[in-house]
């Protein structure tokens, strides 16, 4: 005997998209029909075993290559911002297209085109959270850390944090004092 | 990331200003999907509902009856699901003394509330791209302090 088959692809599509998650046990959500949102970032292998269970049913993960650089990108200024030696002696632009391959020009349209932001911006605000950490937790002065840093002045530095949080350094110290020992009172 | 949307929940008791925030979101350049509460019981209610889905930023207004803005932060960050939620809260209130204790409490972005859009999709804007930044860059939430 034969049986003729009608279907509804998307219908198809979405419950096996559900039956695997669900067998992986991670949160999701479906949006649309070929897009998962989850809720935290997959650790390299959980996501390599997502991809191959997927992949088992003909089903592909799309990597972005814009995605791919801007990361690239992010961890190469991130590397800078962080390094023991303070930022490089040639300028940032130079600096990334080097490490990169790519002219300074194309990443930095790729760059904006993905996050909404500027390589610029990107710099200043990684800048910025390392002076929050030497504040913190190095406890470092201002004059310590203009100079590690490699600012021209404190008042510079100070000035680059105001614009950037809307607070001054003291004001952040501050804060995240006093929230730490309101939350010292409640243990 | 690319054309990635953002999901932004509001709360304000305030119709007009819903619908003034509304607005301003559209305008932006960046995807936002924007879900409205009318209160702090609704927020609150809503966030605590079984699987809700958590935004990546939450607006909330400071003066709310029923229950106010600071209220909800508190139980918020006292919540173990919702405590690494970042919260924009906005007034009016300029008082260097209000915005400090809102920071203590909490809430990671203070909005002096702008009355003019095009200040507030500046505003908005500015909020979103780094807030961005603080879900996609590994960046520590305990230090995220931004005043506007």
């Amino acid at each position: 005997m034969k049986i003729y088959l009608k279907f509804d692809q998307t219908q198809a599509f979405k419950k096996l998209v559900s039956d695997l998650m669900k067998k992986s046990g991670i949160k999701y959500e479906l949006i649309g029909t070929n897009e998962i949102s989850l809720q935290r970032k997959l650790s390299p292998e959980d996501y390599n075993k997502l991809s191959a269970s997927f992949a088992e049913y003909g089903i592909e993960f799309v990597e972005n290559q814009k995605n791919t650089l801007v990361q690239r990108i992010k961890d190469a200024i991130i590397e800078m911002v962080y390094s023991e030696d303070g930022p490089p002696s040639s300028k940032v632009s130079i600096y990334l297209a080097e490490k990169l391959g790519h002219s300074y020009g194309y990443l930095a349209n790729v760059f904006s085109e993905v996050t909404f932001s500027s390589i610029e911006n990107f710099i200043i605000l990684q800048k910025i959270e390392r002076v929050k950490e030497l504040l913190m937790v190095d406890q470092l002065t201002l004059t310590e850390i203009s100079f590690k840093l490699h600012y021209s002045s404190v008042a510079h530095l100070s000035g680059q944090f105001k614009k950037t949080t809307g607070l001054t350094p003291s004001a952040f110290q501050k804060i995240i004092r006093m929230r730490r020992s309101v939350s010292e009172k409640q243990i | 990331m690319q054309n990635e949307t953002i999901f932004v929940l509001l709360a304000d008791d305030d119709e007009d200003d819903r619908i003034f925030f509304s607005d301003a979101f559209e305008e932006l350049k960046m995807k936002t999907v924007v879900k409205t509460v009318n209160d702090g019981v609704e927020l609150m209610e809503y966030l605590l509902s079984p699987g809700a889905r958590l935004p990546h930023v939450l607006f909330l207004d400071i003066n709310m009856p029923r229950k106010g803005g600071l209220e909800c932060l508190r139980e918020i960050r006292a919540n173990k699901d919702l405590k690494d939620l970042s919260v924009a809260m906005y007034s009016t209130s300029s008082s260097e003394k209000d915005i400090e204790e809102t920071f203590v409490q909490g809430a990671n972005i203070y909005i002096n509330k702008p009355s003019d859009f095009g200040e507030l999709k500046r505003v908005l804007s500015e909020v979103l791209s780094i807030n961005w930044q603080y879900h996609t860059s590994g960046l520590n939430r305990d230090n995220f302090l931004l005043r506007l």
